[in-house]
């Protein structure tokens, strides 16, 4: 019971806002589209759902052709950024709204919203309307609903990024948990890398309405295809510089040699290294690094770990350590680079080591 | 977001298609058809081309009218106008007046046309009307059968009277959809009430303003009904209207080519005002 | 500029409060310095608007005072306190351009043109508007507009406090961090008093050199970023701060010790509990739970990937506890033992951490 896309665009007018795209989507899988707003998340999904249709390419569901074939007449459930629930009704109505219209028994019914109202923690609040919950159970609500009705599709489109930080932290957890051991294809759009990596599952890193990579998150963030998949994939953005590579050595900002790191086995020539933010500390801890000095923009202390945004070579890198690192507003720092954690990229923009 | 898959819904809209035809499309075609021939009864016609449309740019009696026509409406819109928007303004944004205030602005648009027309004629009836009375008593001689100004004056009051409430609630809605935040930044700002006016509501206000005015335009250039019962286009001819003097060539003298050939300089008049104004808003937005 | 102190605040949204539960806001006491930049952190409904809205002028008071530089501006308006404020959703005049919003609250107050013309450039300079300053403000980004909706706080030299009531709440993810460390810098750059709200703990803690927490209408704890991450007086502080919040188990202490289902665990302050033994908490964050060759026993549940560390869940009898393990260190399958750092486990009693109860 996979979802098949072959090759699917969707062109609106002369903008493409989804490039040919093809995925496969395993039944009981739990699969993470990451990317920046407008990167075509929610287009994609759209298209998934059957909510839009594509320009060209076929969807097929469980080896069928559902290409066209309307959202309503498809098992699919949806769960939005906005907390979206019927307000006159209860949210024991609300969870309970698509097995009426599926025209289920009562006692049926009653079994089914008890269940999900139990998962999601709403039993005490069975009786509520929409607007007396807070907004974390407005979206249980809405998560429940999208449960109740064991779809083959469950859709979920930035559902946490109207949370508080710490409800977000906690139904992020729930979440997994509560698609556990189904049957349904999950898929969950967010912009927050974070988010991606703490589901595990499958992601999909998006930029610019093209599927950029997709496979396991782990592997995605760890080899990027290419630069632009890295950049998707880092918070704080990854620190980037052209370096020429020398034999052993390589010249970084310009003027700084370094030794070559993970890039020592590379022909000779130039290329786009790519470090991220936590493999640049003011301490040198690895074993193969590289040290520059640079002018420090602003220093964020975060109680267990800093971040300093220097200015070095005209662009801004950013180190993420552990600790407490206070530098001055405009003082100069010395940070370290982790190099056997370097990313190279070639002219292309492709993942070289 | 692009168009849904679901083509089913324009079955539903079938209906609506229908009565549109019936009531718009094919009465505009008849009018069409009637505005480039002569009848003489029978139903028998005959193709005339554009002497009609000739016949009615070279028509004193229409230029009157239409000067008129626009001298009541542009008048009418800057009285009501700046009416509604002021008593908009000046309506509580919230508490227990908030209904009293809109069923009280509510009240006018409920009235029906003849209906209104009849109570301003007897409101301002000189011997027994209440304004009629009032302003004889305070010396001044008032009888608007007999005074244009007088006749005037009352068309105009009763249609200020009527109206003024469509753009108070429509300003009314757009001013308590302003987020409160933009209150809060102006006192911060130390922004003075006009400058809240000028830079915070009238801007919020401009797409409501913009219908409000259309609405108020297309209305009133089209009025009929309240004038006809109110004075019947008197004293003489001085409140006779477009819309008057075009009832009174298709009903009255059964010339149904002219009138139809008005009807539809009429019918562009009114288009290419609405569009120009339209897009005189709109335009703004782009830059 | 102004050192800003707030004396037994209360403030309730009801004409007459009875009980205290009427109150959003249950008597604050507290002195910010002149020029610090402060934040208030706390979830939804816990009193941080309100508490900002008090300052702001924007509502008055039920009891107590508050002092601009000693002299009490309880019940006076916003425009009269010198105050700028920053809203969650940009509040930017669209008819204006960018350069006549910055303008607007000096031209409210009659400064001289010449005057404003230097101020804006001066600010707009700072914030990177320079290229824009001719455009109209309404078609910026809406990171864009909070730029403006800040210097519009900025270019005025009279601003006693500027105010941020979660002004990132509608930017994009990877803009986030830029117009967060924008501010950061601007801070260190004019020492102006900075007040930020914030459901956002990264936030907060990033940008604040003190964070007051805040929870039902009442501060938990007010101190620096480090101070509320290694030593939180509160067990709600431990948990709001944090991700993962911190471990809570049940403890016993006995002379002065501290036992974990029979096990010792040493901690910085069991040796000051007076109390009778009930309804004590010891609480531990993730980051200073290690795996160690003895210690406590556990079974290894579940390891998530964050990237740059990994969370690792174990269960000790029935008891869930987290720890966070570095990029590229060993995780052990199946049993382990955990050891806790000493100096960063502390025990609670009622909520508050014991030796530094309110």
């Amino acid at each position: 019971m996979s979802l098949e896309l072959h090759n699917i665009t969707k062109q609106v007018g002369a903008d493409t806002h989804i490039h040919p795209t093809s995925l496969v989507l395993k039944p009981g899988s739990f699969n993470v589209l990451l990317g920046t707003t407008l990167s075509g998340k929610t287009t994609l999904m759209q298209l998934m759902a059957g909510i839009q249709k594509p320009s060209s390419g076929t969807i097929r569901f469980a080896g069928k052709d559902v290409t066209g074939v309307a959202v309503q007449k498809r098992n699919v459930s949806m769960v939005y950024q906005q907390f979206i629930n019927y307000p006159n009704f209860n949210v024991y109505d609300n969870i309970a709204s698509p097995l009426r219209v599926a025209g289920m028994s009562s006692a049926e019914i009653d079994a089914r919203v008890g269940k999900a109202a139990d998962l999601l923690r709403l039993t005490p609040m069975l009786k509520r309307r929409p607007n007396e919950l807070s907004g974390g159970q407005q979206q249980r609500t809405a998560i429940a609903r999208a449960l109740v009705k064991d779809s083959d599709l469950i859709l979920l489109d930035e559902p946490l990024a109207n949370l508080d930080y710490k409800l977000r932290e906690e139904l992020r957890e729930e979440l997994p948990k509560l698609f556990a051991g189904r049957e349904a294809i999950v898929v969950y759009a967010t912009t927050e890398p974070i988010e991606a990596l703490l589901f595990g599952g499958t992601t999909a890193a998006l930029h610019e309405g093209r599927v950029t990579q997709f496979g396991p998150t782990s592997a995605i963030y760890r080899t990027p295809r290419d630069l632009v998949t890295a950049q998707v994939f880092s918070d704080p953005p990854i620190n980037t510089a052209i370096v020429e590579k020398r034999g052993e050595t390589m010249t970084v900002f310009g003027n700084v040699a370094w030794p070559a790191g993970s890039a020592r086995s590379l022909p000779d020539g130039r290329y786009t290294m790519g470090i991220r933010p936590h493999h640049v500390t003011p301490e040198k801890a690895a074993k193969t690094s590289g040290a520059f000095t640079g002018r420090v923009l602003v220093t964020e202390l975060s109680g267990s770990e800093s971040i300093i945004h220097v200015e070095v070579g005209g662009s801004t890198w950013v180190s993420q350590s552990h600790g407490i690192h206070a530098f001055e507003v405009g003082a100069s720092a010395t940070l370290h680079a982790d190099l056997d954690q370097a990313l190279f990229f070639g002219a292309n923009g492709e993942l070289i080591r | 977001m692009s168009k849904t898959v679901n083509q089913k819904a324009w079955w539903l809209v079938l209906p609506v298609f229908v009565m549109v035809a019936f009531n718009a499309l094919i009465p505009l075609m008849t009018v069409v058809n009637y505005s480039v021939q002569e009848s003489f009864g029978n139903n028998e016609f005959f193709w005339s081309g554009t002497v009609w449309f000739q016949q009615l740019l070279a028509d004193d009696q229409i230029h009157e009218s239409l000067l008129r026509q626009i001298v009541f409406t542009s008048i009418v819109l800057a009285i009501q106008v700046p009416l509604g928007l002021s008593i908009a303004l000046c309506m509580p944004k919230k508490g227990p007046w908030v209904s009293v205030c809109l069923v009280l602005m509510a009240l006018p648009l409920l009235v029906p046309w003849n209906v209104v027309g009849s109570m301003w004629n007897i409101m301002a009836l000189p011997d027994i009307g209440l304004l009629g009375k009032g302003i004889n008593a305070l010396g001044i001689p008032f009888n608007y059968t007999r005074q244009p100004m007088a006749a005037w004056f009352t068309v105009i009051l009763m249609d200020v009277w009527h109206w003024t409430s469509l753009v108070v609630l429509l300003c009314y809605a757009g001013l308590v959809s302003i987020p409160d935040a933009y209150y809060q930044a102006a006192k911060v700002d130390g922004a003075k009430p006009w400058a809240v006016f000028r830079y915070i509501q009238l801007p919020k206000l401009k797409h409501v303003l913009t219908i409000a005015i259309l609405l108020r335009f297309m209305d009133s250039f089209m009025i009929y009904t309240e004038v006809i019962v109110l004075t019947g286009g008197g004293p003489g001819s001085t409140t006779k209207f477009l819309s008057i003097d075009l009832v009174q060539k298709a009903l009255g003298g059964f010339d149904l080519g002219p009138a139809a050939a008005l009807s539809i300089v009429y019918f562009l008049i009114i288009l290419l005002m609405s569009w120009l104004f339209y897009t005189l808003m709109m335009r703004n937005e782009a830059n | 500029m102004a050192k800003i102190t707030l004396r037994n605040l209360r403030h309730s949204y009801y004409a007459n409060p009875k009980s205290d539960d009427d109150f959003a806001l249950k008597k604050v006491n507290l002195d910010w310095q002149d020029g610090g930049a402060y934040a208030l952190l706390g979830p939804s409904g816990c009193g941080k608007t309100t508490l900002l809205n008090l300052i702001s002028g924007l509502l008055v008071p039920s009891e107590g005072e508050i002092l601009f530089d000693g002299a009490d501006v309880s019940r006076l308006s916003p425009e009269k306190r010198n105050i700028a404020q920053v809203f969650q959703f940009p509040v930017i005049y669209d008819t204006m351009t960018v350069y006549d919003n910055l303008a607007f609250p000096l031209r409210n107050r009659g400064v001289p043109e010449p005057e404003i013309d230097r101020r804006v450039r001066e600010i707009g300079e700072m914030l990177d508007l320079t290229k824009t300053l001719k455009n109209r403000a309404a078609n910026l980004t809406a990171d864009g507009k909070q730029k403006i909706s800040l210097g519009r706080g900025l270019v005025r030299s009279d601003v006693n406090v500027i105010m941020f009531d979660e002004p990132l709440t509608v930017i994009d993810p990877h803009l986030k961090w830029q117009l967060r460390s924008k501010l950061k810098e601007l801070h260190q750059r004019i020492r102006r008093t900075m007040i930020y709200v914030t459901h956002d703990q990264t936030e907060a803690l990033t940008f604040a050199d003190q964070v007051v927490v805040m929870n039902n209408g009442q501060v938990v704890q007010s101190g620096t970023p480090i101070e509320l991450f290694e030593k939180p007086r509160h067990t709600f502080v431990g948990h709001f701060i944090g991700s993962p919040g911190m471990n809570l188990l049940p403890v016993e202490v006995k002379g002065g010790k501290a036992f974990f289902a029979g096990h010792e665990v040493a901690t910085g302050n069991a040796g000051q509990y007076k109390g009778k033994d009930s309804g004590l908490e010891l609480g531990v964050r993730p980051e200073f739970v290690s795996f160690a060759t003895s210690g406590i026993p556990v079974e290894v549940t579940k390891v998530a990937d964050a990237g740059r560390f990994r969370i690792v869940e174990t269960r000790a009898g029935d008891r869930l506890i987290k720890l966070i393990v570095p990029e590229g260190a060993d995780v052990p399958q199946g049993s382990a033992h955990l050891a806790f750092d000493r100096d960063h486990t502390q025990v609670y009693a009622g909520g508050w951490m014991v030796g530094a109860e309110p």
